[in-house]
């Protein structure tokens, strides 16, 4: 069960949400990896989403703490800092269960959007770029060349020019990873990064990821439900049901775990007193 | 395929009667109910008060008319079978059409450009020519500016004359108390705007849609009342008189020795400050439409645009939107401010009756006629409205009738507006324009 994280790049500590009288997270604790892909996974409702807007500052946790730690010792308390802040000053990206991209927006666009932070200082917040002073155009020149890399990455650049909502909805995902990775997280958080991919995208979604990971050197934390990909490129997999924490561990412990097995797959009456033995079991073991 | 081949070759095209019959009813029942009050009867002055007359006959006309015309509808545009559509453009002219019309815009800016910086020396122009002119290119200018908080950024700001009135009473106002010149007072008169656009901005940032208009449409009455109602400082309903005009640079428009006239060795002529007037409003229309299309391509423009299309996934990737709304009020109102001090130091006389919400109004008009974010589709809308305005100036009372009229068909027409496409701001290989249905219209509409 204990499985170690020497280098976090998130930890949550006793996170809890309540919205009226529902306890929607209960006193969840998680780390995730530096370079790991960690993934979030459980039964519909069990308060995936819910971690994700706390991590990402949508939510305000009703208690607990949330800490992104960066590799030169920086530590910032997300539950704090408002949402806009996360991804500018924390560096924690995310996308979202129900895309959202810039949809009269070109794909380059969108990707140039995803880069403002930068390049607004370097227009002098404005004032240097109307004038078009060349700090601000070798800038906008940087910031082509890494929408530009993204689209090769992700395989957009044939749709540079079209709007977001022209491109199918797999290509729609890719875009919304690909604007993410625009802001040059040190994490990115994936809502279902897999919902509504046939088999074959969502292999090429495994490829990216992993890419991501190796090459850019960029935690991932991921809510899915497909367990290929979950099973496929995850180091680590934490299990919520019912806003809490069944289980935590290598993808092959999670397979193994009876816990998991029923919550997922749910349980006859007769037989709980039967799993919570076992679950007991395993807990002490 | 002509829409007449596509007509006659269509097999079952049949009326059906009954259902025919009981539309005609409920059509002449309607139209009684509407006619009958209004065309019928009629008030006129008689000995003693209100008389009373009838005009049956007409009445009769205007209703047997209505059923007719349903009548011809249905014959030769609803019989045919069901599912599908009741008129319809054949593909090829719809493509066909916007093939043209992408033609045209190209051409279209440059030579509304070359047009308007001749027209003031076109041997047809008069005063009264230029007078029009002077007010549309006013509107235009509001209009491009209206256009970067509707249009680029999303948010419907129903009381954007607010910033016309203070533009216009900061430089009135200037002058009257420290007599500062005009050219000192346009740049003031834009920060002031600007400034109330962001003491506006805060209180309207946590609201969305229909919330943030009505709070706009709020802010702009406030300003209203407080002119009207704040007598010793703003004159109240009496106004502002004797607003110093405009000066060549620092040379006087008059008739004696330094004036602009015998300065520059031509004859005197009251035409020469209305000319002077013309590229003003011109230069500072120039200037808005410049500064425009130049933020649209900063960060700042794209961050405005990315707030009409989704605030949330705007702040999932760091944008404050706080500062990215209130930068779009500030340089909105900016470009209002000078608007505003232009147009005091045209008239000479400011009050509060020049601001009124039926200016907004129009304003926001112009920008969703011409086509939201679109800068050549308010040139058009302009010159349509306050063109149509004059030109129907005959028609006295059925004006209104006409232009309310115009703008429903206008609307049906194009629900976006005329220009309703979006040219991206940057591109890879090739500018492709991005089709209005995907556009968001951003907050409140």
């Amino acid at each position: 069960m204990a499985h170690l994280i020497d280098d976090p790049i998130l930890t949550v500590e006793h996170l809890n949400m309540r919205f009226g009288g529902l306890l929607a997270v209960d006193d969840l604790s998680f780390s995730a990896g530096r370079r790991d892909i960690t993934a979030l996974i459980g039964p519909n409702g069990a308060g995936k989403t819910t971690v994700f807007n706390c991590i990402t500052g949508f939510y305000k946790p009703t208690e607990g703490r949330i800490t992104a730690h960066h590799e030169g010792g920086e530590k910032y308390l997300l539950e704090r800092m408002d949402d806009f802040k996360i991804p500018k000053v924390a560096k924690v990206a995310r996308t979202f269960q129900n895309i959202r991209l810039f949809g009269g927006m070109t794909v380059l666009e969108n990707l140039m959007v995803g880069q403002h932070n930068t390049l607004m200082i370097a227009s002098n917040f404005t004032f240097g770029g109307i004038f078009g002073l060349s700090g601000y155009k070798r800038a906008e020149k940087e910031a082509l060349e890494l929408a530009e890399y993204w689209m090769e990455q992700t395989g957009l650049t044939y749709r540079a020019d079209d709007a977001a909502s022209d491109l199918p909805y797999g290509e729609q995902r890719k875009l919304e990873i690909a604007r993410a990775m625009c802001t040059k997280p040190k994490l990115l958080c994936l809502d279902e990064p897999a919902a509504g991919l046939n088999p074959r995208e969502s292999e090429e979604l495994n490829k990216l990821l992993l890419f991501i990971r190796k090459e850019r050197d960029t935690g991932i934390l991921l809510i899915e439900h497909d367990m290929n990909v979950v099973m496929g490129i995850s180091d680590h997999i934490i299990v919520l049901d019912y806003g809490k924490k069944i289980a935590d561990g290598t993808p092959e412990e999670i397979r193994n775990d009876p816990s998991v097995i029923a919550a997922y797959l749910g349980v006859a009456d007769e037989e709980v007193e039967e799993v919570e033995h076992e679950i007991e079991e395993g807990a002490s073991s | 395929m002509t829409e007449m081949t596509n007509s006659s070759a269509r097999p079952g095209r049949h009326l059906d009667v009954p259902r025919v019959a009981k539309d005609l009813v409920v059509t002449a029942l309607i139209a009684t109910a509407i006619f009958g009050s209004t065309i019928a009867f009629r008030t006129v002055s008689a000995a003693g008060g209100l008389g009373l007359t009838t005009r049956f006959d007409v009445a009769f006309y205007v209703i047997a008319a209505v059923v007719v015309g349903r009548l011809l509808l249905w014959i030769f545009f609803w019989s045919k079978p069901a599912g599908e559509p009741a008129v319809e453009i054949p593909a090829g002219i719809k493509s066909g059409f916007a093939h043209v019309a992408a033609r045209l815009g190209k051409i279209f800016g440059p030579a509304m450009l070359i047009i308007a910086l001749v027209f003031p020396f076109l041997p047809f122009t008069d005063r009264y020519l230029l007078d029009l002119s002077i007010l549309i290119l006013t509107y235009v200018m509001l209009g491009w500016g209206l256009n970067i908080v509707v249009g680029l950024a999303g948010l419907l700001d129903l009381g954007y004359v607010a910033f016309y009135a203070i533009g216009a009473y900061s430089y009135a106002l200037l002058a009257q108390y420290f007599g500062f010149s005009f050219w000192m007072c346009l740049p003031l008169a834009g920060i002031l705007a600007a400034f109330w656009g962001i003491i506006l901005g805060f209180p309207v940032l946590r609201l969305r849609g229909d919330y943030l208009a009505i709070v706009t449409l709020a802010f702009g009455e406030i300003i209203r009342v407080v002119l009207l109602n704040w007598y010793k400082f703003t004159g109240g309903p009496d106004g502002l008189s004797g607003i110093p005009r405009p000066s060549f640079f620092g040379i006087p428009f008059n008739r004696g020795e330094d004036g602009f006239a015998e300065i520059f060795g031509l004859e005197y002529s009251s035409i020469h400050r209305i000319v002077f007037m013309y590229f003003l409003i011109l230069a500072l229309a120039l200037i808005t439409n410049f500064v425009t299309n130049r933020l649209r391509r900063l960060p700042i423009g794209r961050a405005w645009e990315a707030l009409r299309e989704d605030e949330i996934a705007c702040r999932s990737l760091g944008l404050n939107t706080t500062s990215v709304k209130l930068t779009a009020f500030a340089t909105g109102g900016m470009f209002a401010g000078f608007a505003g001090s232009f147009f005091a130091t045209r008239q000479g006389f400011i009050s509060p009756e020049s601001f009124t919400f039926i200016e907004s109004a129009l304003i926001l008009a112009i920008v969703v006629l011409g086509g939201m974010g679109s800068q050549v589709g308010v040139v058009i809308a302009s010159i349509v409205m306050i063109g149509g305005f004059e030109v129907f100036r005959e028609a006295e009372q059925y004006r209104m009738l006409i232009f309310g009229l115009a703008m429903v068909v206008i609307m049906i027409w194009r629900p976006r507006g005329l220009i309703s496409t979006r040219i991206p701001s940057i591109f890879l290989k090739e500018k492709k324009a991005v089709s209005a249905d995907m556009v968001s219209q951003g907050e409140g509409h």
